[in-house]
């Protein structure tokens, strides 16, 4: 089976118009000595309906979040998927279609991200959106070298403690490359220390990044860290947990210059890691540094208003090796989710969104600490997602949830480099992640799980 | 047919007071979010979206939907894109629990079936490379081509070598300069021959100590065959230099001759364009890469391996020993990866090769149909797609290669690639893909045909006609930048 459409006469019918005996003449370009003499080694084609047992089965040996109870995060979170997100961008007409060059052609999918671009300034408090980054290591990575282009500063790009210690990892893959460098400075008390923040920054420094609420679940002092970051001039890049923001203040609000966040939360599924959605916006000064595709509005030959791929001589394919980023195939229909997912949230569906996983995440963190003899971190100052201690380690108390069909985590010491994270709460701390997934009985039953 | 009502902007629909959803009662009702969060983070009200109901939604999407051309509901003869038919089962199979419900934190154990998938996958990939070791990190083609010369640089550096040079053809995807940039290499393209291929000797000329990567696109984006491809990869190899081909046009050789086995180092898929990803409108993509087994230590991690214990077989994550790092925060877009298997499994060897032989007979098809009117310069026979020029059109009656693809939406058609590569002129770039019936292509030829002997040329020149918009202003967009509904015209940021 291979979706092929020619019979062997029409094969033939084809041959004959083009005046080659067989297929083997079109292939001539082809070197003999370079052909491969034998059939590929991999594994028999399979029907439908067998293919299909065979993937069940699969399925079946692994255990996802529907079968277990899920109080993951570490970046990643169980977020509820209505259902009209999926039968929507479910719809051929978007999934098979290619990027929107072709203007008239694809009014469906411009107007889409057009909308998805004002989304996303409408959550962010920015002016300028691009239309997706591939996910939120890269998404930082990006900012990093934007903020470079915005400043003409090439020190050390400064990323506190509480950045996610992946988009850290990520953002060093890219930047040591280049040899250009992460400084990284350290927690004080799960949030950022503004001291080690303030000797850290140079007058060669082009941006801090600062995620908000941090990699510990625990809200940033923004305001504070703003301060400190336009001082020296450089530019303040904030990672954000986009359903946050239906509580909390948003960092175009806070004087941030340019937005970045892992997007999956807005109506993407788990699906082991990826595809996801990078997120990416800043002021309108800087719209001509950025990365990515923008779509922007116009007029056709008409006069009627309508949708175009925007300021193109930023990108790869026109601008080559001066482009802001290598950047082509992007998240087009994870960002169609995202602007499903937004628009049928509203502000209000958002922001009581938002309250009830920190509710939630407030009333887990309380029995908890009032129920069993692990430890809360902080009692309060997170917003869904919080950190526990226990002397006998992480991965002790990972185990025990376990064991009862709870997931929790990651262990810090899974999750990466946490600086300024003591050693022994390193090695005895475990993130908990509440979404509005998780019931009251789910959340007595954590308690239960690992009280006993 | 058209519901302008339904298409207005979403923000222009919005009600206050309208809503799509309802939540459950949060507990601890009797504290306030200020005991929870400090009150200078919490902001006064929530973000101005949209106040819009689920009817609302659903009216808007679908119609904006219909707004679309996709595989789906037309021929999509993208050159350089291969729009092939994205099979239905494969979004079925994807959205299995145990596979969309995987959280990227999970442990191995409870992750075998997903994990055995993606080990089976990564063995294919290498057999249909001929390159032994995989990556499935990349998110798309171009994060597949920085990852790799990444792998070259570290592994370069693992020498004591300092190559810091990039070669390509003239004809690459903008993606290899691009990333050849962004992995801090400087670029250095080669003119190539008259006949559209190689000319070793320049390539002879360009390569020194100094060269770290060759990249090249085989088949190339004229859609030919480098006959002397073994021969440029021993120019380069001889020089020290690497092999880096550019997978993108995999859909013409899959089964017939393999990246490892003409001279490449290293390479990457397109899993979304010759795996039926599918594309997205505009993504996601997945880019994984193949390398030699000498690169293979540098891969980004995490990738799959087998081990027996206890007589048992068990797949784990593991990061290569000098691994470049991370390239993303997770495991790669599996999402995509699994159409990508969900397709070689259905296909198996045979169907892999026919599905290459299928689409290099409907390419030269068209070609053939089609050279009297819109010739191909470069090469007798093509591979998947062919560049056909409209100079000549161009010359005679005034219509240009855009006249000539905005007319085809007329028709019922998507346009070719247009303008590149740009070694052609009034390029039209044209790529059928196997999934299409003689049918269609007898009437697509029927439609350029119809097109270009139009007897008013204005008819031409006027369109699209029965599409939504017609030819966009793109100058007045760049000028006058409006790329946020509540975003006036920013006079201050025109250049």
């Amino acid at each position: 089976m291979n979706y092929l459409l020619q019979t062997p006469e029409q094969q033939q019918t084809m041959l004959q118009k083009i005046g080659v005996p067989s297929i083997e003449t079109l292939l001539e370009q082809i070197p003999a000595e370079l052909r491969l003499d034998r059939p590929l080694e991999l594994p028999p084609a399979l029907g439908e309906l067998e293919l299909d047992g065979e993937l069940r089965q699969a399925a079946a040996r692994t255990v996802g979040a529907s079968s277990r109870v899920c109080f993951l995060g570490g970046g990643a979170y169980e977020h509820f998927i209505p259902a009209a997100v999926d039968e929507l961008s479910g719809r051929g007409e978007f999934y098979t279609a290619y990027t929107p060059y072709q203007a008239e052609a694809s009014q469906g999918t411009l107007q889409a991200f057009y909308e998805f671009q004002t989304l996303i300034c409408q959550l962010t408090g920015m002016e300028v959106a691009n239309a997706s980054l591939y996910e939120g290591g890269t998404a930082v990575t990006e900012a990093a070298f934007m903020a470079m282009r915005v400043t003409g500063r090439t020190g050390p790009v400064i990323i506190p403690g509480g950045v996610h210690p992946q988009y850290q990892t990520v953002c060093r893959t890219y930047l040591e490359s280049q040899d250009l460098s992460v400084v990284q400075t350290s927690l004080r008390e799960g949030v950022t220390d503004l001291a080690a923040l303030r000797s850290a920054i140079t007058p060669a420094t082009s941006c801090v990044v600062i995620q908000q609420p941090n990699a510990l679940g625990m809200v940033e002092d923004i305001d504070a860290i703003r301060e400190v970051v336009h001082a020296s001039g450089a530019l303040l890049v904030v990672v954000c947990d986009p359903i946050s923001l239906g509580i909390l203040k948003r960092p175009g609000d806070q004087g941030a210059d340019i937005v970045v966040a892992e997007g999956q939360s807005l109506g993407i599924p788990l699906q082991f890691g990826g595809p996801y959605l990078g997120l990416l916006a800043c002021r309108n000064d800087y719209v001509r540094k950025m990365p990515g595709r923008l779509i922007g509005k116009t007029q056709d030959r008409n006069g009627k208003s309508c949708y175009v791929l925007n300021l193109q001589t930023r990108e790869q394919h026109i601008r080559r090796d001066k482009a802001t980023s290598n950047i082509c195939t992007n998240q087009g229909l994870m960002a169609l989710r995202a602007t499903i997912y937004l628009s049928l949230l509203g502000p209000h569906g958002l922001a009581e969104l938002a309250e009830l996983c920190c509710r939630r995440a407030h009333y887990l963190a309380q029995e908890l600490a009032r129920r069993t003899d692990v430890k809360v971190l902080s009692p309060k100052g997170f917003f869904k997602e919080f950190v526990i201690r226990h002397p006998q380690g992480g991965e002790f108390l990972k185990q025990k949830a376990r064991a009862a069909g709870f997931d929790i985590g990651p262990t810090l010491e899974e999750f990466g480099d946490l600086p300024g994270v003591d050693p022994a709460l390193r090695k005895e701390g475990v993130l908990v992640a509440v979404t509005e997934c998780r019931t009251p009985e789910d959340l007595d039953g954590l308690v239960n799980a690992l009280s006993n | 047919m058209n519901n302008t009502i339904a298409t207005r902007l979403i923000f222009e629909q919005s009600q206050p007071g309208r809503r799509s959803v309802s939540w459950p009662a949060a507990p601890l009702a009797d504290v306030s979010l200020q005991d929870m969060l400090p009150a200078s983070s919490l902001a006064a009200s929530p973000p101005p979206l949209p106040e819009v109901g689920e009817p609302d939604v659903v009216r808007h999407f679908v119609n904006l939907s219909t707004q679309n051309m996709s595989v789906d509901s037309h021929f999509y003869p993208l050159g350089s894109c291969t729009m092939k038919y994205n099979p239905k089962r494969h979004e079925r199979w994807a959205k299995l629990p145990g596979i969309i419900d995987v959280h990227p934190s999970q442990r191995d154990e409870d992750l075998q079936g997903l994990l055995g998938i993606l080990y089976e996958l990564q063995e294919m990939l290498a057999e249909i490379a001929g390159l032994p070791c995989v990556s499935l990190q990349p998110a798309a083609g171009a994060q597949g081509e920085l990852t790799a010369l990444l792998v070259a640089k570290a592994y370069f550096r693992s020498r004591g070598e300092e190559r810091t040079a990039v070669l390509f053809p003239a004809n690459a995807h903008g993606t290899n300069p691009a990333s050849a940039a962004a992995a801090g290499l400087t670029c250095r393209q080669l003119a190539g021959g008259p006949d559209g291929l190689l000319d070793l000797e320049e390539l002879q000329r360009a390569v020194n100590a100094q060269t770290a990567v060759f990249m090249i696109t085989n088949p190339s984006t004229l859609g030919l065959f480098e006959p002397r491809i073994a021969e440029a990869a021993r120019i380069v190899h001889a020089a020290g230099g690497l092999v880096y081909i550019d997978g993108a046009n995999m859909n013409a050789i899959m089964g017939i001759t393999r990246p490892g086995d003409f001279g490449g180092d290293m390479m990457h898929y397109n899993v979304h364009k010759t795996f039926t990803g599918p594309h997205g409108a505009g993504g996601p993509g997945a880019g994984p890469i193949a390398v030699r087994d000498f690169l293979g230590p540098f891969l980004p991690g995490p990738v799959v391996v087998r081990e027996e214990q206890n007589g048992e077989i068990v797949y784990r994550r593991h990061t290569p020993a000098s691994s470049i790092g991370r390239v993303r925060t997770f495991f790669g877009n599996v999402g995509i990866l699994l159409r990508g298997y969900f397709y070689l499994r259905t296909l198996g060897a045979r169907g892999v090769r026919d599905a290459a032989e299928q689409a290099v007979l409907n390419a030269n098809y068209l070609k053939s149909s089609l050279a009297d009117v819109l010739p191909a310069r470069y090469g007798r026979y093509c591979l998947h797609e062919f560049v056909a020029s409209a100079q000549q059109i161009l010359q005679q009656r005034g219509l240009s290669a855009m006249d000539i693809a905005k007319r085809l939406l007329d028709h019922g058609f998507h346009a070719p690639t247009v303008y590149f590569p740009l070694v052609v002129p009034e390029a039209l770039m044209i790529e059928p893909t196997e999934t299409e019936s003689l049918a269609t292509l007898d009437a697509f030829v029927d439609a350029l045909r119809k097109i270009i002997l139009e007897e008013d040329p204005a008819v031409v020149k006027s369109a699209p006609q029965t599409t939504p918009v017609c030819r966009p202003d793109e100058v007045r967009a760049a000028r006058q930048p409006m790329m946020c509904w509540t975003c006036p015209p920013a006079e201050s940021i025109v250049k």
